[in-house]
């Protein structure tokens, strides 16, 4: 595992992207492949999941140093990542280390994977052993794969350009083997800088196209005729596989929802083999897309009872068809692609439909069909050109989203606590109130929206006005107001102020406002939808 | 109960038996200081009194016509009703714990302090004390420092790299302390000049004029604008990244060196490249050492991690101890 720890600091100690990738096009093209298939597996983003709960870890960090564990959970609240913190902790507390080689793909096969299917005792007796034998950066990275989330400071799109340089293939090539359940073997790797694709994977999704916000007026994307308009559903973007007689259904985060939508596998079936749907999942209900949140009820839901299938029935909205009788049709143009798959949904019955184009000879109309986007449940418009190819990635000048201008309220600060990762030693993450009679109700949490300049001087502010602490969390002098933007607006009993906001960020920091100028509960919940009686 | 021999006053720390301040915020007569960094030593006294050691650098930072009387360490001085003493706390050249004894009663305030080794001033002192003020900066358990000869040895090596590469290497650290230690630190390793942000100047030549052996240096300010600083190492105050001073070294990484880099999100928050975990600040367990050893049975603790400290002394270590709030920032965080 050396080698690979010497790529994580690599990697750790430069914030030159250029320098990244030459580090780790470097590891790609001298490690074993054996190994290199493991890399590319954590430095994409995957995780073994359920090796150790994180508690455990914690108890045997404090059985090994003797320490109390409020002084634990202080110091974990101070530096904002598991894994760094325990093996901080465990620095000085072990003897000096041996010099390890054990090969990175052994580690996870021989070592690793068999934690699941040991005792509490027996997986404690294995891993203290392997901190003690491994350097602290070297239990850093074993903790990192322990814990999960593996974050180095590098996107998917550089593991990419590294595998790209590295195989003289093209990025898109090497993102679309990269899709979906990439198995971390030596054939995988192989197969993944193969210059021929022998990928046969059925499961294997495409690369999204992502739609970039459009800044300037619409008018300036040249004719209307040249695009296509729809409405941009606030659901959850999915791809939609029929092959070889099976479907799998992708959310856009690379999840599998097998099981949790069985209305729209069953939809899927009536589907003619080699087919790929890119579109949204959404709940449905009087013909009309449910709010966001009724959405939730689903998502973790396998195998949801009959009576969850008939409160919140889903459906697959299709927007574009990105394979066609097996072949990848990505090249052809959205039009015609467009048409092909209006011929294969039209008439099917069930939880697959077609999310139509909306009608208008001129910029102004879809304006106004925009303006109505909030009534009718939806976030705003999508406009993409007639002529153009489906795209990889965030690609920009294709596809564009015109999304509604945010809702706005006036809240007032009141409780603050320290981010994650590079942001745990700041006060980053905020929750503000609103009027309610005379006292402030929480109304929302929001993590993004000052500057860093703002955002080290709220800091500065906090420390200075913190009233009380509660572990990492301090409540604030109520003094400060900030506008805060969002999506929506919907009821929810789990919130004490009776409604949740969808997507709250920070807008502005109101210096300008006192706290009696900060919004009421009323005004807040006068911006709900009106619910039809 | 016996009165507290230094207290929290609205100028600072005040000893009501010897009539004077420790460090204080806001002019007094007499104040005692522990060591010259600003946020301990402030202009407007009507007296001060330091360790001899620390007298040229703490009449470069305070206004002209400032009154400083130097006392050697371990000397005992009367001051109303006290007796005084100044010992070595191991911060910079020159910082002192303040000793003060009253009938069969001690009290020391350390300023701030660490038990490591550093070749630019005297080692720290165990003064055996009652109630012992401490510093709490570094108070979480995470922080542990390297002996700084072996952090040299990796400023040494990436300086190299960096410059085999034909990039200079920037590494950002405090002006008064860090930047005489490390100079004094790479002369173990090299004979080559570095160069230096010009608030680093006058202060480096106070320690050579102290005796202390550092590597040459060169005012940056004083080579051509076309200089080529390609191999070169720079010292320069964190609030000097990101400047326009900095583009004249072109293409160049960036290090700092502070206790804090033991954390990763402190380091990739400020963008610096490397981290160096280097500080004059005690960690966790020399903290806990010096307090056993001074065998104080009360603790009082005036910055950092206060809240930390106090809990764990009174729970673990079964001492008597409080917070004491005070203006004094420690390893400022930039």
């Amino acid at each position: 595992m050396q080698r690979f720890t010497a790529l994580y600091q690599a990697l750790d100690e430069t914030n030159a992207t250029g320098a990244k990738v030459a580090a780790m096009r470097s590891y790609f093209e001298s490690a074993p492949p054996e190994d290199a298939a493991w890399a590319v597996y954590f430095l994409t983003g995957r995780r073994l999941k359920r090796l150790v709960p994180t508690a455990e870890l914690k108890q045997w960090v404090l059985a090994a140093t003797g320490m109390p564990d409020w002084l634990l959970e202080e110091t974990y609240a101070s530096v904002g990542d598991l894994a760094e913190t325990l093996a901080l902790l465990l620095d000085s507390e072990l003897a000096p280390p041996e010099s390890e080689d054990m090969p990175l793909h052994r580690w996870v096969g021989e070592r690793l994977l068999a934690l699941r299917g040991m005792e509490p005792e027996q997986r404690q007796h294995a891993v203290t052993a392997w901190w003690a034998e491994l350097p602290t950066g070297g239990r850093f990275v074993l903790n990192k794969m322990l814990t999960g989330a593996f974050r180095v400071g590098v996107s998917r799109r550089l593991v990419v350009r590294a595998l790209a340089q590295a195989s003289g293939l093209d990025a898109a090539t090497v993102t679309h083997r990269l899709m979906g359940h990439w198995e971390p073997t030596a054939a995988a790797f192989g197969d993944l800088l193969d210059p021929e694709d022998r990928g046969e994977d059925a499961s294997r999704p495409y690369p999204f196209f992502l739609a970039s916000p459009l800044e300037g007026k619409p008018a300036s994307l040249g004719p209307v005729a040249e695009w296509q308009a729809e409405w941009k559903w606030d659901g959850i973007r999915g791809q939609l596989l029929r092959r070889n007689g099976d479907c799998y259904l992708w959310s856009r985060g690379e999840d599998l929802m097998e099981g949790r939508f069985p209305e729209i596998e069953e939809a899927a079936e009536r589907l003619p083999d080699g087919v790929v749907l890119d579109g949204e999942i959404l709940i449905w209900i009087d013909d009309a897309p449910a709010p966001f949140h009724q959405l939730q009820r689903r998502i973790g839901r396998l195998k949801p009872s009959a009576r969850m299938l008939r409160e919140v029935p889903a459906l697959f909205l299709a927007y574009d068809l990105l394979e066609w009788r097996g072949e990848d049709c990505r090249q052809h143009p959205l039009g015609q692609r467009r048409q092909r798959m209006e011929a294969l949904l039209n008439g099917m019955e069930g939880a697959i439909r077609v999310s139509r184009p909306l009608a208008a000879n001129s910029w102004t109309e879809l304006a106004a069909h925009r303006e109505q986007a909030r009534e009718l449940g939806t976030e705003g418009l999508m406009l993409k050109r007639l002529g153009s190819p489906y795209r990889v990635g965030r690609t920009r000048g294709d596809w564009w989203k015109w999304k509604l201008d945010p809702l706005t309220i006036d809240a007032v600060m009141l409780y603050a606590q320290p981010g994650h990762g590079r942001r745990s030693s700041l006060f980053t993450d905020y929750t503000f109130g609103v009027w309610s009679g005379e006292t402030l109700v929480p109304v929302a949490k929001a993590y993004s929206g000052l500057d860093n300049v703002e955002i080290e001087a709220l800091d500065r502010w906090i420390r200075g006005n913190t009233i009380e602490r509660f572990g990492p969390v301090r409540s604030v002098r109520a003094d400060q107001v900030f506008e805060l933007a969002f999506e929506g607006i919907a009821e929810s009993s789990r919130h004490k102020s009776g409604v949740a906001l969808r997507f709250p960020r920070i807008s502005r920091w109101r210096h300008d406002l006192g706290i009696k100028d900060a919004d009421t509960l009323e005004q807040v919940r006068a911006l709900l939808p009106e619910q039809p009686s | 109960m016996a009165e507290d021999l230094i207290q929290l006053s609205p100028a600072g720390l005040y000893c009501p038996a010897g009539g004077f301040h420790i460090d204080p915020w806001r002019p007094v007569q007499r104040a005692v200081i522990t060591h010259a960094h600003g946020d301990h030593a402030r202009g407007g006294m009507g007296v001060y009194v330091s360790s001899h050691d620390g007298l040229a650098l703490l009449r470069s930072r305070l206004p002209r016509g400032s009154l400083l009387r130097g006392v050697g360490y371990g000397r005992r001085f009367r001051m109303g009703r006290a007796w005084v003493s100044l010992h070595p706390a191991g911060h910079i050249l020159g910082s002192s714990q303040v000793r003060v004894e009253l009938g069969d009663r001690v009290w020391v305030a350390s300023g701030d302090f660490k038990r490591d080794p550093d070749p630019t001033c005297a080692p720290f002192e165990v003064v055996p004390c009652d109630t012992f003020i401490t510093e709490a900066t570094f108070a979480l358990p995470i922080y542990r420092w390297r002996p700084a000869s072996l952090v040299a040895v990796d400023i040494h090596e990436w300086w190299q790299q960096n410059a085999e590469a034909g990039k200079a290497s920037v590494l950002f650290c405090y002006a008064l302390g860090k930047a005489q230690r490390l100079l004094a630190e790479l002369a173990a390793h090299t004979a080559d000049t570095v160069y230096l942000h010009g608030a680093m100047v006058p202060l480096t030549r106070t320690y050579r004029e102290a005796g202390v052996a550092m590597l040459p240096t060169e005012p940056v300010s004083e080579l051509p604008a076309r200089h080529d600083f390609s191999r070169a190492l720079i010292l320069a105050p964190p609030s000097a990244a990101g400047s326009p001073w900095m583009r004249r070294f072109r293409s160049h990484v960036s290090g700092f060196a502070s206790g804090w880099m033991r954390v990763r999100g402190n380091r990739r928050r400020r963008g610096y490249d490397r981290g160096f975990i280097v500080s004059d600040h005690a960690d966790w367990p020399s903290l806990i050492r010096t307090i056993r050893e001074t065998g104080a049975q009360r603790v009082l603790a005036t910055h950092g991690r206060t809240d930390v400290l106090v809990r764990y002394l009174r729970e673990i270590e079964r001492v008597d101890a409080a917070p004491l709030v005070t203006p004094y920032s420690g390893e400022a965080d930039d």
